[in-house]
């Protein structure tokens, strides 16, 4: 049996281990910047009417899903949640994809069936975000099943927060991937909030990572606004899993800077000053100040990157502006195979 | 033909999918080495291991919602839940997850996935061993239902189920388990979506289903003494359901009865009864009667337990009332 560990978190990113190479450095700050100039242009689209339904910003945590993606090929599953734009693009959607999909559009990654809460791209390994907490545990640990009963080195990856670590699905879905040592990282984004319930309120015991123990798999806590901590944690938890040692829980620790969803309000459940206090801690800020100050990158490189995305991001606008719609006619269609 | 009990009928099903397919695996409490609680594995942990033959925790959220990222992402599980009464801890998974993925991927991710497990009202089994629950199915879109009650149909319905891409409920009423019927040698496939004529003839019509097929014969053979000739249908699969037999047979007779020991209200007969009443209202000589188990958990006591299912003498009477009308 593995022992378990609980790293303490770090104040220094990339404390935990030595830096990766500057392609790496550099592909993990696009990703971030990806994330947040698409959400960004999400959240003013929402504001202009141009999303029809829900839509919940990773804006604050996409040093997670990038740290943790960046290990991950096409071919592995990635089961995610209501927030789920930031696993999207990571995993390889496209931002106009993404857009597309809120926007309703046929030109969706869901073919606009889904909306922000239904994205699917078998192509890239995304298995589905939910509207439904707790279910990526256990879809995440039968990918794993599938995985090693083909005898792949494939893995599958369960994303989650905080207020999913209360509901059964965590005990059943950990409990069985641990027993039968399957090949899938859990990695919980605790954000401290369940919508505007504080995790404290939610167990009694708020160190997610130390339930490792109790179904006898390793439990990482890590600074889930650190990218490179996170980078870290998730290549030992993916190296364990494609050499079938089993599974491991990643708690990230993070926050989300904007409101549950967009157009709700944002207060009254937490203050100002934690709020601004996690905004000195953003995640791709923080990077860049640690990345150019050790000199490993250079301004420019990251502005040709910022330039780069933000035409991304605008393109993805128009894209999904300019995109049809999905045919009425086929409004029924794929409730079956058409085996 | 060699004569197979239907469980017997059913394992030779899955054993030979299993030997023709390395990604199906079955899970569920007890159908490792102990070979099922209803023998419905019996010999297969010897065969495939533990791999393929998972013996789970009682976690029927868990393994549903497991089994259905598996089906996801190229296995194809048969999730054996015993009594299907246990499976209602895994309805969140199935109804939001399961029956979903297929048309919120837009076709792109299949679900083969097989759920079977023990139905209906037998030997004191009381209230948490005895439900049929197949309505709730057959309502909610992405589902296939299927019911068998003979041992050629279980075996033949069990391989097309495993071979489908969608998931399936594969359904086995407990009083059918043991009944034996001839099995043919060779192999063959029942596609869905076609009922069998259990018995032709041309004063009413009986849909029957699951136990009630039997118990429905055996009060037509009362009947037949008296001259009364009733076709009986039984639907095979409720989802999809061959509403194209039961009209043809209904334009015959003019008469239509449901037998069915599940509730009446917002079940299968209230539906044959609507599609009926919308395509064939001109045959009808009387109107859709339906008998079904009484709506009520099922008691344990033999004295209540009789009382709330359809027996013979009530579907003798039932069919008399129709033909009466």
């Amino acid at each position: 049996m593995e022992s378990t560990t609980t790293h303490a978190l770090s104040d220094n990113p990339g404390e935990l281990g030595t830096l990766p190479d500057k392609q790496v450095l550099l592909a993990l700050y696009r990703t971030m910047v990806v994330i947040r100039r698409t959400e960004e242009q999400l959240a003013k689209a929402y504001l202009s009417g141009l999303i029809h339904g829900a839509c919940h910003t990773y804006i604050g945590e996409e040093a997670v899903a990038t740290g943790v993606c960046a290990h991950l090929r096409i071919d592995d599953a990635i089961f995610s949640t209501h927030r789920g734009h930031g696993h999207a693009l990571a995993k390889g959607v496209t931002p106009r994809e993404l857009m597309a999909e809120l926007f309703g559009r046929v030109t969706g990654c869901s073919h606009g069936r889904g909306g922000s809460m239904h994205l699917f791209a078998p192509e890239v390994g995304l298995m589905g975000t939910s509207g439904i907490v707790g279910p990526s545990m256990l879809m995440a640990a039968g990918a794993g099943y599938s995985f090693k009963l083909l005898k792949t080195d494939r893995v599958g990856v369960a994303f989650f927060g905080d207020g999913a670590v209360n509901n059964g699905a965590f005990h059943e879905g950990i409990n069985m991937a641990s027993i039968w040592d399957l090949p899938v990282i859990f990695v919980c984004e605790n954000n401290m909030y369940a919508t505007e319930v504080p995790f404290a309120s939610a167990t009694r015991n708020t160190d997610v990572a130390a339930r490792g123990a109790i179904y006898g798999l390793p439990g990482i806590a890590v600074d889930g606004n650190d990218v490179l901590a996170v980078w870290h944690a998730a290549a030992e938890a993916v190296r364990r899993a494609r050499a079938g040692e089993g599974p491991t829980l990643l708690e990230c620790r993070t926050y989300r800077t904007r409101s549950h969803s967009e157009g709700m309000r944002d207060a009254g459940y937490r203050t100002r000053e934690e709020v601004d206090e996690w905004r000195t801690r953003d995640p791709i800020t923080t990077f860049r100040r640690h990345v150019l100050a050790d000199g490993h990158v250079i301004t420019d490189e990251l502005a040709r990157i910022d330039a780069e995305v933000e035409e991304l991001a605008t393109d993805a606008l128009a894209f999904a502006q300019n995109s049809p719609w999905p045919d009425p006619a086929t409004a029924a269609d794929h409730i079956f195979s058409a085996k | 033909m060699r004569e197979m009990t239907f469980t017997n009928a059913a394992r030779e099903g899955l054993t030979e999918e299993m030997a023709r397919d390395p990604s199906i695996f079955v899970v569920g409490e007890g159908i490792g080495a102990r070979g099922g609680n209803f023998n419905t594995t019996t010999g297969l942990y010897e065969l495939y291991g533990p791999e393929r033959l998972r013996d789970t925790p009682i976690s029927e959220r868990g393994f549903t919602g497991l089994c259905t990222g598996a089906a996801m992402t190229g296995a194809r599980p048969v999730v054996d839940f015993m009594f299907l009464d246990f499976l209602l801890d895994g309805m969140g998974e199935l109804i939001n997850q399961t029956a979903k993925i297929q048309y919120m991927s837009d076709g792109r991710v299949p679900m083969p996935i097989v759920f079977r497990g023990s139905i209906g009202i037998v030997g004191a089994s009381a209230t948490h061993h005895s439900g049929n629950y197949y309505p709730i199915f057959t309502h909610l879109p992405g589902f296939r239902v299927v019911v068998p009650t003979t041992p050629r149909d279980a075996k033949g319905l069990l391989k097309t189920a495993i071979r489908s891409d969608d998931p399936v409920f594969f359904l086995e009423h407990k009083a059918l388990l043991n009944s034996k019927g001839p099995v043919p040698e060779e192999e063959y496939l029942i596609p869905f979506g076609q009922a069998e004529i259990r018995l032709a003839g041309s004063d009413a019509t009986v849909v029957a289903i699951a136990a009630m097929v039997n118990r429905t014969l055996e009060a037509c053979a009362e009947l037949a003494g008296e001259g009364i000739a009733v076709e009986v249908i039984d639907p095979r699969t409720l989802a999809p359901l061959d509403i194209d037999t039961i009209l043809e047979s209904v334009h015959k007779t003019g008469r239509l009865l449901i037998v069915d020991e599940d509730f009446a209200p917002s079940g299968i007969g209230a539906e044959i009864a609507a599609q009926v009443m919308a395509l064939a209202f001109n045959d009808l000589d009387a109107p859709i009667a339906r008998l079904n188990g009484v709506h009520t958990p099922t008691p344990y006591s033999p004295s209540l337990e009789a009382a709330v299912i359809p027996n013979t003498k009530r579907i003798v009477e039932a069919i008399r009332d129709l033909l009466a009308e």
